[in-house]
């Protein structure tokens, strides 16, 4: 069979990607909400303001959410689902609660003909396993920031720092 | 600025390079230049997370988000269509109960869409916007009007082919795709940097949809159909019982 291969997800995603609270996770107000942000930033350092960051995670116990409302969320319910914009710095951000280990990370943008997988670790002690197994310059590209109320994390598409972008198996390229 | 026969000059030499998804590094579209990564993907087992894919459900989709010709008070202009398909994982299973997000240009090549400078008009009764959830079968359908093809600056006199855009959800998180939808036997095809991006001819096919006239609707609409197969998943069916 055919895969159907990726297309960019061009300039006017806008008209058909957000919606309200799509990156709120859950209400910023909440005593145990954090801050999950960073910057797209582009292969002159410059931020990507047409980009979408879409994060995918266990519940803080690493349970993995099975329900829905990500889209008509009801500020309760926590659905391990989320979508982000970039603004014009290229920023994003999300209200969400830690994971144990990772952020799955999807990455979408005007130029980039495909999406991009990534992870968002939060920092530890002790590597896991892939973690362990990629040299460190390009590990810490993988590892989140911790903030006082949050977790950085900046994406960079390409040249110096750029960010372990990852594949999986069966995958075509 | 260039014309298209430079860029078709490109296009021609990298024809045929790469695989079957769209070469990240692919200089004819120019804003892919500073924004493709230039180290090899990391390959990775997915891991926890990675293994599932987000639910939506009928909460978060009305049934009339499929319609993108009653989203105004009148009817929008255009030729009226239907699109409908099966979206499929790697092993030819249907994918239920999944989200499907598209959205698209007028009739006249417009997008309701602040930086879309092209002057063509806006129609005030077509958005270009739409949800659904496939169904048991894995089929999403969605009435609309055929998107016309829409000039952009990538280099002088550049038209995009008419094209839907498709945002797909799998089984699991590494299905994830965003792509778009094209018509058959589109003039502007060879032309088009964003989908000669994938060098694969083969490939390309798996991005048009066929005219069906079984999906038609007397003296009302035309329809399309388009199939959408999605990689493979990685849960084994043990994994699947938790
Ligand atoms: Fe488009």
């Amino acid at each position: 069979m055919t895969y159907a291969p990726g297309q960019t997800v061009g300039p006017f995603f806008h008209l058909g990607l957000p919606y309200a609270g799509d990156n709120e996770l859950v209400p910023p107000g909440r005593p145990d909400a954090v801050r999950l942000h960073g910057r797209v930033l582009d292969g002159q350092g410059n931020g990507v303001p047409d980009a979408v960051i879409e994060i995918w995670q266990a519940d803080p116990s690493g349970a993995v959410p099975r329900v829905g409302g990500s889209i008509k969320r009801d500020g309760w319910t926590f659905t391990g689902w989320g979508r982000a914009q970039t603004d014009p710095d290229g920023h994003y951000w999300f209200s969400t609660l830690e994971p144990p280990s990772f952020f799955a990370v999807t990455v979408f943008a005007r130029g980039l003909l495909d999406r991009l997988f990534t992870r968002a670790y939060l920092p530890a002690e002790q590597l896991d396993a892939f973690l362990g197994g990629l040299p460190p310059e390009r590990r810490d590209t993988l590892i989140t920031t911790r903030e006082q109320r949050g977790l950085r994390f900046d994406i960079r598409l390409q040249g110096e720092g750029e960010t372990v972008f990852l594949t999986f198996p069966g995958q075509a390229t | 600025m260039e014309t298209q026969a430079d860029i078709s000059r490109e296009i021609a030499e990298l024809r045929g390079r790469g695989g079957p998804q769209p070469q990240l590094d692919y200089p004819p579209y120019r804003s892919s230049v500073l924004r493709h990564p230039t180290k090899d993907l990391v390959l990775a087992d997915p891991e926890g997370v990675e293994l599932w894919a987000p639910c939506f459900s009928s909460r978060d989709v009305a049934a009339d988000e499929a319609d993108l010709t009653i989203q105004r008070a009148g009817e929008p202009l255009g030729e009226r269509m239907v699109v409908t398909g099966r979206v499929l994982d790697g092993q030819g299973n249907p994918v239920r109960h999944q989200l499907v997000e598209i959205w698209q240009a007028n009739a006249s090549g417009r997008y309701w869409h602040q930086r879309d400078q092209h002057p063509a008009p806006l129609d005030p009764n077509f958005v270009g916007a739409g949800r659904c959830l496939t169904d048991e079968n894995g089929t999403y359908r969605f009435q609309t009007i055929k998107p016309g093809p829409y000039p952009w600056r990538n280099h002088l006199n550049a038209w995009r082919p008419a094209h839907i855009h498709f945002s797909l959800f799998g089984t699991d998180f590494t299905q994830r795709l965003v792509t778009q939808m094209y018509f058959p036997n589109d003039p502007l095809f060879d032309l088009d940097p964003i989908y000669q991006s994938i060098t694969d001819p083969k490939a390309r096919e798996a991005l048009l949809a066929s005219y069906d006239h079984e999906l038609t609707t007397p003296e009302y609409s035309l329809g399309y159909r388009w199939d959408i197969v999605l990689t493979g998943t990685h849960r084994t069916p043990l994994e699947d019982q938790q």
